[in-house]
């Protein structure tokens, strides 16, 4: 997995590309999210439009960086979901847990 | 069409099983969203294997058998381990397990296979056998 990091005002915004899996994935987005909330950042946007693969590893990690996220008073959102990764959470019904957009500008406005 | 691995308990090695996965299907013309979630499946069931079977003990064998025909696809995977209940595992849906990090792997393989089996392995580790049509390609004139 790869990872492009951009900060759009307060909006810290990371976009991801490549596969969500157990073993390599999975960390790095572990760790992404940790470090950005340790540097304070209050508002994380996931861009998942390069993501071509997510396991239940994978979507393990986005669930617990979402409660981090919540636990610190921060938010976390996600964006650009393939198809398929958006049938994913659908399926799991973590959908309905997600702020999901499917468009970036409308999504950084999200936030409040 | 058939092929056998036998894989090293390493994450790794489900790159190994997924391409062997993807030259079978690729054989009998699958490709799009049926191969997407065959292999889903077969990820998830080899990550279970390499996790709760073997505990990351690399020296641990992972065997699957693939079975491929145009219209259908056998995937069995074996490992070393203690085995479990499937009847013990939670459904990740319900309110109280939506927000754990785990424990939607076997959830996933009873969604994007047609029927997912768990039987005790012959070395008393855990057998899991799923099936899956597949949509045989037009004949070609």
């Amino acid at each position: 997995m790869k990872q492009q990091i951009r900060d759009a005002d307060d909006v810290r915004i990371i976009s991801l590309s490549g596969k969500i899996t157990i073993g390599a994935g999975d960390v790095m987005l572990r760790e992404v999210i940790t470090e950005s909330l340790e540097a304070g950042h209050t508002k994380i946007l996931l861009d998942l439009a390069g993501i071509t693969a997510i396991d239940s590893s994978g979507i393990g990690e986005m669930v617990a960086s979402y409660t981090s996220a919540k636990n610190r008073g921060a938010q976390l959102t996600l964006v650009n979901l393939s198809k398929k990764i958006n049938d994913i959470l659908q399926v799991t019904q973590l959908i309905t847990v997600f702020d999901v957009y499917s468009d970036m500008d409308e999504a950084i406005q999200s936030f409040v | 069409m058939w092929a056998t691995l036998s894989l090293e308990s390493r994450f790794e090695s489900i790159e190994i099983a997924e391409r062997a996965l993807l030259d079978l299907l690729g054989e009998v013309e699958v490709g799009g969203d049926e191969a997407y979630w065959a292999l889903t499946a077969l990820r998830e069931a080899v990550a279970n294997a390499i996790r709760h079977g073997h505990h990351g003990r690399p020296e641990e064998l992972v065997r699957v058998d693939y079975r491929v025909r145009a219209d259908h696809l056998s995937i069995t995977v074996v490992d070393q381990g203690d085995g479990f209940d499937p009847a013990v595992i939670p459904d990740p849906r319900d309110a109280e397990n939506l927000l754990k990090p785990c424990g939607r792997g076997i959830f996933y393989m009873r969604r994007f296979m047609d029927e997912v089996v768990f039987r005790r392995g012959p070395g008393g580790g855990t057998m899991v056998c799923m099936n899956r049509r597949l949509t045989p390609r037009p004949t070609k004139e």
